[in-house]
């Protein structure tokens, strides 16, 4: 029972990104017992994934050609079945909606401790991991009791996998049940297709829930008018209807590259600063002066943003 | 009708607290509502309005303390409300998905709710895994993360939409009773009344023990061994002054980028 079993994940055609990350994982965890590797591809075109993800440090990859998309009573049954078959000591899957739409339910079935949305872990004696408290303020190191467990990885903690692999590539009867597959997956939406396109911009002056109240909005206007930018959001003020949907930076909305982006009243969750990291050059504008955005930024402003913005938009007329 | 809507209250720290072993010192903790279940809780209630005969039912994990946030689920339009506690859960230090969907899960057993709401995630541990825990404990069906919600109870499904990242929603059919976590942003949760607020106070709240509801408390998978502030990767530049001194700083750096020009 030292194995380790990750899963990979993938949408409309394509293997995401996170699973060269939870192959990565995976491998650091199976390192520490001793064991073996194995990856769980399943549903869409499972072979030509399993030799996307035939890379260094996997020694198995294992296929259920089940469907084309996600489906989490396809997954839960797969996965359970992969687990019975290779007993593996940990389970890694994606803290990702589709990771969390199964991972509960998978370790409830196998009566194994879950814990989620961890960004580091030690496996040299049990199993240690690292993840956050308090809305991300605190950082907890938790100790899993037992000698199994399953894992979701926090998106963008471990580097991904690549190089050359050899790994047995096998095709697994995962003897799915299809009365015991009660939801049904129709299709997909883009959401706010509006006349905006944020991830195009060079300039984008972005609002936080700092801004406190719509009416206040218009100072962040004014001063994307003088700056000659666009305006985009952190998702408090999407969720709150004052800017549509097709505003919002974030993992959840756009993820945009531009020259200057302008962060005012945004405090930086890990979710925002997952769209916007790449942006040339990060300014914020935070009163707080522990605010995670900082821990990015290039330069900052810790004062009110009330003061601040209104003060930098007469410069600029 | 039966709505189930599980809630819990959440612990927020200030800008600046300070850690006391291996929590936050409570001077520095307000606790409240939770965001994701404000959603959950409206979510259920405009179920509630649009039908006849619709009970909307809240359960929560939590110490007295969590009685005034239970009330403002009530204040809101729920029904009644269901706490569970047990003293000894104040000594766990960090309760995991598997004891809360355990425990809410005895609890909607007794209820028999048609529909679960929860929300995706609480604001302070973050799980993300309790209303999907809970679903396969009770053998319901479900779906995370769900940002809009049609019940059909004729064909006794639901037609919700996921939000996947990317600004990408999927679109699916679930068979009922089933267990949803609901994602903010879904509907735009109301200000409780004065009347509401009145209202809430002589509404009933249950408090039940595991023993009560006949399930094991059990013990959390997860033993917290530290706590502590991540420190700080900041290598920004500053800019130091006036209000006006530092405006006039950062329009340098923008026109200097091309901003503006």
């Amino acid at each position: 029972m030292s194995d380790v079993l990750a899963v990979t994940e993938h949408r409309q055609g394509e293997l995401r990104d996170v699973s060269f990350e939870v192959t990565t994982a995976g491998r650091q965890l199976a390192d520490a017992t001793g064991g073996e590797l194995a990856l769980a591809v399943i549903g869409g075109d499972v072979d030509a994934y399993a030799g996307q993800l035939d890379v260094e440090g996997v020694d198995a990859v294992y296929t259920v050609a089940e469907g084309d998309e996600f489906n989490h009573d396809v997954y839960t049954q797969a996965i359970e079945a992969l687990a019975d078959d290779l007993d593996p000591q940990y389970v890694v899957a994606p803290h990702t909606v589709n990771g969390l739409d199964y991972a509960p339910a998978v370790a409830q079935h196998l009566a194994v401790p879950l814990v989620t949305d961890v960004i580091e872990f030690d496996a040299s004696g049990g199993l240690a991991v690292t993840r956050e408290l308090y809305g991300g303020k605190t950082e907890a190191g938790i100790d899993v009791e037992g000698d199994r467990a399953m894992v979701t990885i926090r998106p963008g903690e471990w580097e991904p996998a690549g190089g050359d692999g050899d790994a047995r590539v096998e095709a697994f009867d995962a003897d799915i049940d299809d009365d015991a597959v009660r939801s049904t997956v129709s299709g997909f939406e883009a959401v706010g297709a509006g006349d905006v396109d944020i991830s195009e911009a060079e300039v984008l002056v972005s609002v936080g829930r700092g801004i406190e109240e719509e009416d206040n909005l218009d100072i962040i206007f004014e001063l994307a008018d003088a700056l000659d930018a666009t305006v985009s959001a952190s998702r408090p003020i999407v969720d709150n209807e004052w800017l549509p949907q097709d505003r919002q930076v974030g993992q959840s909305g756009k993820t945009v590259t531009p020259e200057v982006y302008i962060a005012i009243g945004i405090s930086g969750a890990v979710q925002h600063v997952a769209g916007m990291k790449g942006s040339e050059t990060i300014v914020a504008i935070n009163n707080d002066p522990s605010a995670p955005i900082y821990d990015i930024a290039d330069y900052g402003i810790v004062n009110d943003l009330f003061d601040v913005v209104p003060a930098l938009t007469e410069q600029f007329q | 009708m039966k709505i189930l809507v599980t809630v819990t209250e959440i612990a927020e720290a200030d800008d600046e607290f300070e850690i006391d072993g291996l929590s936050i010192d409570d001077r520095y903790l307000t606790y409240d509502l939770n965001e994701w279940d404000d959603y959950a809780i409206e979510e259920a209630v405009q179920v509630s309005e649009a039908g006849d005969d619709v009970e909307v039912v809240t359960a929560t994990i939590g110490p007295e303390r969590a009685e005034e946030t239970i009330r403002q689920g009530l204040a809101k339009g729920a029904d009644r409300a269901v706490r569970v506690w047990d003293d000894a859960l104040a000594d766990v230090d960090l309760l995991d998905s598997a004891t809360k969907a355990r425990l809410l899960a005895a609890v909607a057993r007794e209820e028999e709710p048609d529909l679960i709401l929860s929300g995706v995630q609480s604001a302070d541990a973050a799980f993300a895994a309790t209303g999907v825990a809970m679903a396969a404990e009770l053998g319901y069906e479900w779906a995370a993360v769900v940002n809009q919600l049609d019940l059909d109870e004729d064909a006794g499904v639901a037609n919700v939409h996921r939000e996947l990242e990317g600004g990408v929603e999927e679109l699916t059919a679930v068979e009922l009773p089933a267990v949803f976590t609901i994602q903010t942003g879904i509907n735009e949760p109301r200000y409780a009344s004065l009347r509401g607020i009145r209202q809430a106070q002589s509404k009933p709240l249950d408090v039940m023990t595991p023993d009560e509801l006949g399930v094991d408390r059990g013990e959390s998978a997860l033993a917290l061994t530290s706590l502590e502030e991540p420190e700080t990767e900041s290598d920004a530049t500053y800019f130091e002054g006036s209000v006006d001194e530092t405006a006039a700083q950062l329009a340098e750096l923008l026109h200097e980028k091309g901003v503006g020009a």
